[in-house]
């Protein structure tokens, strides 16, 4: 596109691990005073892209 | 919805309900906020009375189109379903090892370590019974946390050694993994610690507001004296070694309104070498002459757009240095579940304090009308209403999350800012938190625009 440059493709809508509980807790990794979620990653995926790269 | 912002001359759009981030030319950015849904494929006459050449508009506008087909634009709303399970599984437990403290900050929700009770120091028997109680009411969630939280948890290393021991045991023995964390002031740090810390624990927070003035005047000895001199070279020994064996850690520093030039104390930390570093505002009642006010937030905005600014040009030059608050994962973020459902306090992550009572998170620890019961004698009569409150509030059940544009980054808040500072209602939400978490989002995804280009 000559106008537009899309930065992330990856939605919401991709809802293959979703729920499991299996990411860490918000607060537990530096803030304690503000909710962050958004920071935090899936440990499915983590754990997919370590394998994809092996 | 679509939020489409300005930034160190960058044109950004975020679609809000896909999570899409796009980088404009400002051709698309003027066409795009004069759009509202549904588009239609024909461009529409009112576009052409911008003043650009029409074909260009034309082409602008179809490539707008194109990503409204593929629902990366204008993405229409959904609702998540959330597990109605009535049993939470917990995964995260912050053990109050300490409610003592060697230091007497200035800002301090912990009350000099006291939680508005009295100088108190777990049990190694507290800490591990508090082990089995995570383990026991964990269900099938393989990876569990522990975070020894105080006041100092120094102060209690007998208790850390006893129940990371005994945590690491138990973990295996279930089949499960426990990751420690521990957040410390440092006056206690020595070698033989600092070596203990990096061995053991998962993840370290280091507590250092940045510029020796600042931190100093914050962070005070009650007997006088630097506690930036005392600590700032056992965090350097500590940091260096974490770096180098690609561990977890972070210094984490707090602003208030006699610092609101806080990107300066960011830079000084990256400065003196630190990579992992969060500086994160205070958070108090409004009228405590420390308290982030209204008024200030025009001037904190600006301070945030300098230091993301700042951050993408050193990242850039190859500089390694991470803002806790601007980190963003576009694409291995969390689940959309996790971004409705939010911080999890009350939950999946609960507080023990010393005698081993059980509290929804540790900002809640010494309020006893949120005594949720202890590790012995499990939840209360009381608890099972009021966790239920907790396991409710997600961003669909707050008003103000409902025309939001940070709603699925920031999950609702901190409850227990809502509880403390809007007058005890959890579905309300603090107000100057909001605003300096949009303004964060918002610098955060600049950052990440950057750095793809």
């Amino acid at each position: 596109m000559k106008n537009i440059k899309t930065i992330n493709k990856k939605t919401y809508s991709d809802t293959t691990f979703a729920g499991c509980g299996e990411c860490r807790s918000s607060c537990q990794s530096a803030c304690k005073t503000s909710c962050t979620v958004a920071n935090q990653q899936c440990e499915n995926k983590k754990r997919l892209n370590k394998d994809n790269n092996k | 919805m679509l939020h489409t912002f300005e930034i160190g001359g960058e044109y950004l759009a975020l679609d809000v309900n896909s999570g899409a981030l796009h980088s404009f030319y400002k051709l698309a950015y003027d066409i795009c906020k004069l759009l509202t849904p549904p588009l239609t494929k024909e461009t529409p006459e009112i576009l052409y009375n911008l003043e650009y050449d029409k074909n260009e508009v034309k082409l602008a506008y179809s490539e707008l189109y194109s990503l409204y087909e593929q629902k990366l634009l204008f993405s229409p709303d959904f609702i998540v379903d959330l597990p109605k399970n009535s049993v939470i599984p917990i995964k995260a437990l912050c053990l109050h090892v300490a409610h003592d403290c060697n230091m007497r900050c200035g800002y301090c929700f912990a009350d000099a370590g006291e939680y508005c009770g009295k100088r108190e120091i777990m049990a190694p028997e507290v800490g591990m019974k508090a082990i089995d109680f995570l383990i026991e009411h964990s269900a099938k969630i393989e990876n569990l946390e522990v975070d020894f939280f105080g006041g100092e948890p120094l102060m209690a290393m007998d208790t850390v050694k006893a129940v990371t021991e005994y945590g690491k045991k138990r973990a295996a023995e279930a089949g499960k993994h426990i990751n420690f964390t521990l957040t410390t002031n440092g006056a206690l740090l020595d070698d033989e610690t600092i070596e203990y810390l990096d061995r053991e624990m998962f993840n370290l927070v280091l507590s250092v507001d940045g510029r020796k003035s600042v931190n100093d005047f914050m962070r005070r000895f009650p007997e006088g004296g630097s506690t930036y001199d005392k600590i700032m070279p056992q965090f350097k020994k500590l940091a260096e070694m974490r770096q180098q064996n690609g561990k977890s850690y972070y210094v984490r520093g707090t602003f208030t309104a006699k610092n609101l030039d806080f990107s300066s104390d960011v830079f000084h930390l990256a400065d003196c070498g630190f990579e992992e570093i969060s500086v994160e505002p205070v958070a108090l009642e409004n009228n405590h002459p420390l308290a982030i006010k209204e008024e200030m937030l025009p001037r904190i905005y600006k301070e945030y757009e300098k230091l993301a600014i700042e951050l993408a040009k050193r990242k850039s030059s190859g500089d390694k240095i991470n803002f806790f608050h601007f980190n963003v994962d576009l694409e291995a973020g969390p689940c959309v579940y996790k971004r409705v459902k939010g911080c999890g306090a009350g939950c999946e992550y609960l507080a023990v304090t010393p005698p081993g009572a059980l509290f929804p998170c540790h900002q809640f620890a010494g309020m006893d009308n949120y005594k949720l019961g202890n590790i012995y004698d499990g939840f209360n009569d009381e608890s099972a209403q009021l966790r239920k409150k907790f396991k409710s509030t997600n961003i669909y059940t707050k008003p103000e999350c409902q025309n939001c544009f940070a709603k699925f980054f920031c999950g609702g808040g901190c409850v227990a800012a809502s509880v403390k500072y809007e007058g005890g209602d959890m579905s309300k939400c603090y107000h100057i938190g909001c605003e300096l978490e949009r303004k964060r989002l918002e610098c955060a995804l600049y950052l990440q625009a950057k750095l793809a280009e």
